[in-house]
């Protein structure tokens, strides 16, 4: 389900807020927000470092599964940018996004093993290679997007601090 | 399914940074700039910046175009990146989604495993009905793909394709099915996990699979397939017990052996759901229930918070079908209450909920008293305190013995500091003083202490703050103002200057309780006959109530002047010394019963009543406005009136109540709730006769502003003590006098419970219900669910006429149109042919039935066998080869192809009539013979795939609102004084260069027309097809004879070469008419005009193809322009449509795109132009002269119109 860029970012904010105020050693799961779903749907998140990776799932996933799979997903990443840090996500979402279709696929689990969904990044990877000069185009184009903002603003970013949001992932249901 | 974002810890960077906005649009600015440019690259670069830009929130579907020109860029590179583009912002209300479809065909087979995959996966995230209907085959066939990777995408989005077009499920499943025992693991994962999705919407039709996935499950070693297929069996339970029973063994093996505590934590779940499904006496399995309990024990204990959680929610689904085996751990959830972690605090109060009984629920609520203390969190607080309500009072107060105590606990509620749920404890309070006869007593003395407190009333006043209890305290005070000590200190109370401060609707309870309560001081008064006192009480009311007089809320206002002047007028009255207690009482006299919540719902429509229907007369809008606040007005008078009937006297109601309990006792829906039916309806004086509590409780504990609830367990704990010795006692004595008589429900307690007698006789009163209430209220399911459609049942056989939709070539598609100019030999032969079809269909109809029901057997036979674990899984049951099927049509399919097929019939129907019209002049015959085609054409109709009811858009104009003008295409050919040829050319797609004439031949003479023959002069281009052996010069025999009046139709195929000009040969018919006098040979010349117009197709498209052929620049231009035009442009179209076979493309007020093509595959697009008076017609096609003779024929229909 696509839902305007508005919703999105609704959803993104309220989940956000109901994920940070949570302690670490309360339990991982967060029963239905008003906007996802309804009762039928759970938020599961997991907490790396400064990083949240909430996932939406309705009762037909098993919810020890999907933190798993929260897990298989971030060890993914940390393979495929070697140790994976905020700032690789933040300059490469379209690889991530790439990564996470190949976990997720339209809502539904596709593959749950790590060592699979790295051999298929990885051979996708070597085809864009293989395509020449255009690997740059990507790279190039959010460091565009990076420069926007940032040389404006150099002083106000605190690296430190991590003032990057890693936006959702497309919404899947 | 689910949804997945993942997010930093840091805020989204807009609002930290206000001033970014301007450099967003700044770089959509250049976007823009570079999405312009023709180099891909840039492009490709463009569409990247912008699926980042989506992400912090811009709409980027101005894009929508550029991002399909990536998609369908040659490199991988690209390509992926177009495709995320389109998986974040295509939706089903994207234009241009629809430009996609063939793009996305070509990658999905395109050679590059990864071009497939990038396609598949945005796919999945977009599909459209249009797609999955255009790509269902094409997914299909990838789901036999050479590659795992592409077989696993094709077979997991095939779920998001079946929610979208239901249809392609049947035909798809069997493969899917195969799909399910794919060597590799992550196609077989994803293809349980589509079939676990399906199944958990609509279990039923999966029942049959159950063999095949107890064989997974015995046999995989993947934990990811034993979860979802533990997961299905326990969705698949409910409906096959013994299912359950084959499953406890292998799952409880898995128990003991599994290290992953998901998948253990999935098996209990599962076991559950067995032993929920087997609730009904299975002794044997209280092993399992334990093991079950210990090992949700272990997960509770455990020190990850995430284990507690889970092992709290399935320990509640236990709890419902057995409470017993949960409630020995109630330590452990009462520990589980002092958690940190709200959710598990939660979690851990909805098993409370399920564990109270009559023995520990005043201690469970006394320990949620202190949590409601220690709160600190109002949500939570809010929580907690709806929950004990809950608690206390589910089931209808079943588990409450002292309702003293209750009463204690709900005042004590009271003293929380800004609460939400004032209007529950309300409720409460209401419920409980108007249902429990017995406690009003008490209840009276504690709410007037509260009316007292006057700290409540300085409190917060906001709606739904804890001020609304004052509602319920004022009105029991008021309606049971006979049970109040001193109703005059309460009377005061009520009256303090304090109380304007409150929200209106409570005043407006105030005053009218503070009228009740008067009357009863009245009669106190005039009883003890202290005039002189009762006197002061009328003062106190004409000196306090003009300050509800100046409320500034209506209904306080008006309440209190009627008041104001009744009370005055008893002044005058009392000032004459004449007694008027009485009367005054008598205005609150009667009593109130208690109405069910749904009684309303359950009152059956009388017959005959129709609740659409207009009572009256819709009234016009201007009137509707005058009376709407009229309406307003109405109803706030009426609303706080209550409906009693003050006249009726004490025997008029002890009658009523007799006639009430004899209609209940008639009444089988009558919903009993006590089971003393005899005690409901006791006289009030009845409750003290009855000899329960010996206990003196009559000085009750009413110190204001003191938990008093802390005694009550207390007192209760020593009443049980005594109630027990007591029952020592009679036992000893013998005597058989049963307490049982004090239950009031006798289901599910517990034998200990059983003995707990409750403190006060508490005949809660049955709620009243309507007369021949309806006996339930059936819950339906959402008609809009949209997992409804998939409700199939996939058992049955494929019939013919559920094959996928194949892309082909449009020519193929609309092979239907030009039926009826099969020649009438060809027709016959389709008909036995049809015949054939039908006999063999019915065989196979029967070898589905006996099919279907070997299938049953083989799964009650899997059912039967005795347990026998992985090693022999019983017969699975045979995959049925509906290839092999393909000619079998189970009837129910029929039944639903047909009703599909209704609405497309109608318009058929439409077509039809346009056509019958003008033939009405012409004789029975022909009319038979129509619509004997026009079934044919409906049979045609069905063959197709059922894609074509949607690819039919376009309906030539027919189907719009305005009547059209009869029409006919048949013309005059000749005509002597005995037979009239009308006749009509059409193209025929089968043969590219043929075209069909068909002639009405009427017989207008008295006389028996026989031997007709019809021949023409061929010339070089146009020859008329002749029977083998047939040289040019023979003619060609109608096969039918003419008696005198009748007509008929013949038909005659003619070869043409070249089609661009029209055509005219000379042809002659020859017959001979015989009559009483004898025969005559005759003949009758005529020229058949073949016009370019016969040569063309009705053929529908589609606007994106229209507009490619427009864009192809390989078409010629040509235009008209008519004057002088009057007819509606909706009339005109039709007329264009129906006279030289074009289809309504697109049409825009006055102005149309129409398409069409000739036999040998011209295009013509036609762009149709209404002036004020006049039309223009823009052509385009293949062939330029083609396009001037049309032309110049549709100047000449117009002309006429």
């Amino acid at each position: 389900m696509i839902m305007p860029e508005e919703i999105q970012q609704q959803i993104v904010r309220e989940t956000f807020h109901l994920v940070l105020k949570r302690d670490d050693n309360i339990c991982n799961f967060l029963e239905g927000g008003s906007l996802i779903g309804g009762s039928d749907y759970k938020l599961i998140y997991r907490h790396y470092a400064t990083l949240y990776f909430v996932f939406c799932v309705d009762s037909s996933e098993s919810e020890l599964g999907i933190l798993d799979l929260i897990q298989v997903f971030v060890e993914t990443l940390d393979k495929c940018f070697e140790n994976v840090c905020e700032l690789d996500l933040i300059f490469h979402m379209d690889k991530v996004h790439y990564i996470l279709q190949e976990v997720v696929m339209g809502g539904m689990v596709l593959e749950t093993n790590m060592n699979e969904i790295v051999a298929q990044i990885e051979a996708q990877n070597r085809l864009e290679k293989s395509e020449g000069g255009l690997s740059a185009a990507p790279a190039r184009a959010v460091s565009a997007v990076k420069n926007i903002n940032l040389p404006e603003i150099p002083r106000n970013i605190n690296i430190g601090d991590l003032n990057i949001k890693v936006p959702n992932l497309s919404q899947f249901v | 399914m689910l949804i997945s974002n993942c997010f930093s810890k840091t805020f989204v960077i807009s609002e930290f940074f206000p001033f970014q906005a301007k450099y967003i649009s700044q770089c959509i600015d250049e976007i823009k700039q570079e999405l312009k440019q023709d180099n891909i690259a840039v492009k490709a670069n463009a569409v990247c910046k912008l699926t980042y830009l989506q992400m912090l929130g811009y709409d980027i579907s101005w894009a929508a175009f550029n991002i399909i020109e990536v998609m369908s860029a040659s490199k991988f590179t690209f390509k992926r990146i177009g495709y995320l583009a389109a998986s974040q912002c295509f939706h089903e209300g994207t234009d241009v989604i629809m430009l996609t479809t063939n793009q996305i065909r070509k990658d999905l087979s395109s050679p590059s495993q990864y071009d497939t995959g990038v396609a598949l996966t945005g796919l999945s995230c977009f599909v459209t009905p249009d797609l999955a209907r255009d790509l269902a085959n094409d997914i299909m066939t990838l789901m036999s793909h050479t590659k795992p990777y592409i077989r696993k995408k094709a077979v997991l989005i095939m779920y998001k394709v079946f929610l979208k077009y239901p249809e392609s499920l049947r035909p798809a499943f069997p493969r899917l099915k195969e799909k399910l025992e794919d060597p590799d693991p992550g196609v077989q994962s994803a293809a349980v996990n589509v079939i676990c999705e399906l199944a958990r919407r609509n279990p039923k039709n999966y029942l049959s699979l159950a063999p095949l996935f107890f064989k997974l499950m015995t046999s995989s070693t993947n934990n990811w397939v034993l979860i979802k297929i533990i997961k299905l069996f326990g969705a698949l339970t409910p409906l096959e017990p013994r299912l359950g029973k084959k499953l406890i063994e292998p799952l409880t093996n898995l128990i003991h052996s599994t290290s992953a505590m998901s998948l253990l934590y999935e098996c209990v779940n599962t076991v559950i759901a067995v032993l929920i499904s087997l609730s009904s006496g299975m002794p044997n399995h209280s092993a399992s229930i334990q093991l079950c309990v210990q090992k949700l024990r272990i997960l509770i204990e455990d020190s990850d918070q995430n284990l507690k959680y889970l092992g709290l929610l399935a320990m509640s689904k236990i709890l419902k079908t057995h409470p017993k085996s949960v409630q020995s751990h109630k330590d452990l959830i009462l520990q589980c209450l002092d958690d940190k972690d709200e959710s598990i605090r939660l979690r851990a109060l909805d098993l409370l909920y399920g564990m109270v009984s009559k023995k520990n629920l005043m201690e469970i609520v006394k320990k949620l008293m202190t949590h409601v203390d220690k709160a600190e969190g109002t949500t939570y607080r809010d929580e907690l305190l709806t929950k004990i309500i809950d608690i206390c009072s589910q089931s209808n107060y079943q588990y409450i013995t002292n309702f003293e105590w209750y009463i204690s606990i709900l005042v004590e509620l009271t003293r929380l500091e800004g609460t939400r749920h004032g209007h529950l404890i309300a409720a409460q309070m209401l419920d409980v003083a108007i249902r429990v006869k017995a406690i009003r007593k008490f209840a009276v003395s504690q709410m007037s202490a509260l009316l007292d407190s006057a700290h409540l009333v300085a409190s917060n006043t906001q709606r739904n703050g804890i001020c609304e209890v004052l509602y319920a305290a004022a009105w029991i005070c008021g309606e049971f103002s006979e049970h109040l000590q001193e109703p005059q200190q309460t009377l005061e109370a009520m009256l303090r200057p304090k109380a304007t401060t409150l929200p209106g609707h409570i005043q407006a309870v105030y005053v009218q309780n503070v009228v009740k309560l008067y009357a009863s001081i009245l009669q106190q008064r005039e009883q003890a006959a202290e005039h002189e006192a009762a006197q002061a009480a009328t003062q106190l009311l004409v000196d306090r109530l003009p300050q509800f007089v100046q409320s500034a809320d209506l209904e306080v206002q008006e309440r209190a002047s009627c008041v104001l002047q009744l009370v005055k007028y008893i002044q005058k009255l009392q000032a004459k010394d004449v007694p008027v207690a009485e009367e005054v009482s008598a205005l609150f006299a009667g009593e109130l019963n208690p109405v069910a919540p749904k009684a309303q719902k359950k009152v059956p429509i009388p017959e005959g009543l129709d609740l659409d229907a207009w009572i009256n007369e819709p009234p016009s809008d201007s009137e509707s406005e005058d009376e709407a606040p009229k309406a307003i007005f109405h109803d706030d008078e009426q609303k706080p009136t209550r409906h009693r009937q003050p006249e009726a006297d004490e025997e008029e109601l002890a009658r009523r109540r007799e006639a009430r309990k004899q209609e209940q006792a008639n009444n089988p829906f009558y919903i009993k709730s006590s089971p003393s039916p005899q005690k409901r309806y006791q006289d009030t004086p009845g409750v003290e006769h009855i000899p329960v509590v010996q206990i003196d409780l009559s000085v009750p504990l009413k110190v204001p502003g003191m938990p008093a609830s802390d005694q009550y367990v207390k007192l209760e704990q020593e009443r049980r003590h005594q109630q027990r010795l007591e029952k020592k006692r009679k036992k000893q004595r013998k005597e058989k006098q049963r307490e049982g008589r004090r239950r009031r429900h006798s289901s599910l307690h517990t034998e200990s419970d059983e003995d707990i007698a409750p403190a006060q006789q508490v005949d809660i009163i049955t709620e009243e219900m309507p007369e021949n209430a309806l006996p339930s209220d059936e819950d339906d399911k959402d008609p809009n669910d949209p997992y409804r459609a998939l409700d199939i049942d996939l058992d049955k056989p494929l019939a013919d006429s559920e094959k996928l939709p194949v892309q082909k070539h449009r020519s193929a598609e609309t092979l239907q149109f030009p039926d009826r100019e099969e020649v009438p030999a060809v027709e016959k032969k389709s008909k036995k042919l049809k015949k054939k079809e039908k006999k063999h269909r019915e065989k196979g109809r029967e070898k589905a039935r006996k099919k279907g029901k070997e299938k049953g057997d083989d799964l009650d036979f899997w059912l039967s066998t005795t347990p026998p674990p992985a090693a022999a899984p019983g017969p699975a049951p045979s995959p049925d080869e509906p290839e092999a099927d393909a000619v079998v049509a189970a009837p129910k399919e029929e039944c639903e192809e047909a009703k599909r097929e209704e609405p497309e019939n109608n318009e058929d129907d439409e077509e039809q009539e346009v056509e019958q019209k003008p033939s009405k002049h012409k004789k029975k015959k022909h009319k038979k013979e129509k619509e004997e085609k026009s079934k044919d054409k409906k049979k045609s109709r069905r063959k197709k795939p059922p894609s074509e009811a949607v690819a039919e858009p376009v309906q030539n104009g027919a189907l719009e609102e305005e009547p059209l003008p009869p029409m006919s295409s048949y013309c005059l050919l000749a005509e002597n004084s005995y037979i009239k040829m009308t006749y009509d050319v059409q193209g025929s797609l089968q043969k590219d260069s043929q075209v069909t004439v068909s002639i009405i031949l009427e017989n207008l003479s008295s006389s028996f027309l026989k031997n007709m023959e019809l021949n023409v002069l061929d010339s070089l281009n146009t020859k008329m097809v002749r029977p083998e052996g047939a040289s040019v010069h023979d003619g060609v025999p109608v096969p039918f004879q003419l008696p005198p009046g009748v007509s008929n139709e013949a038909q005659f195929v003619f070869t043409v070469q070249s089609i661009v000009m029209a055509q005219k040969l000379k042809g002659t018919l020859s017959f001979i008419a015989k009559n009483d006098e004898g025969s005559t040979h005759e003949k009758l010349d005529f020229k058949l005009h073949f016009s370019c117009t016969s040569y063309l197709i009705t053929t529908p498209c589609y606007s994106d193809a229209f507009a490619k052929l427009l864009e192809s620049g390989d078409l010629s231009v040509s235009s008209i322009r008519v004057d002088g035009i009057t007819m509606s442009f909706q009339n005109l179209l039709a007329k264009i449509c129906f006279h030289h076979h074009f289809s309504v493309v697109e049409r825009v007020d006055s102005c149309a795109s129409m398409y069409s093509r000739s036999i040998q595959g011209h295009h013509v697009c036609l762009l149709v132009k209404k002036g004020e008076n006049s039309v223009s017609v823009d052509g385009k096609c293949s062939d330029p002269t083609l396009l001037g003779n049309l032309l110049d024929e549709m100047k000449v229909t117009l002309a006429q119109c």
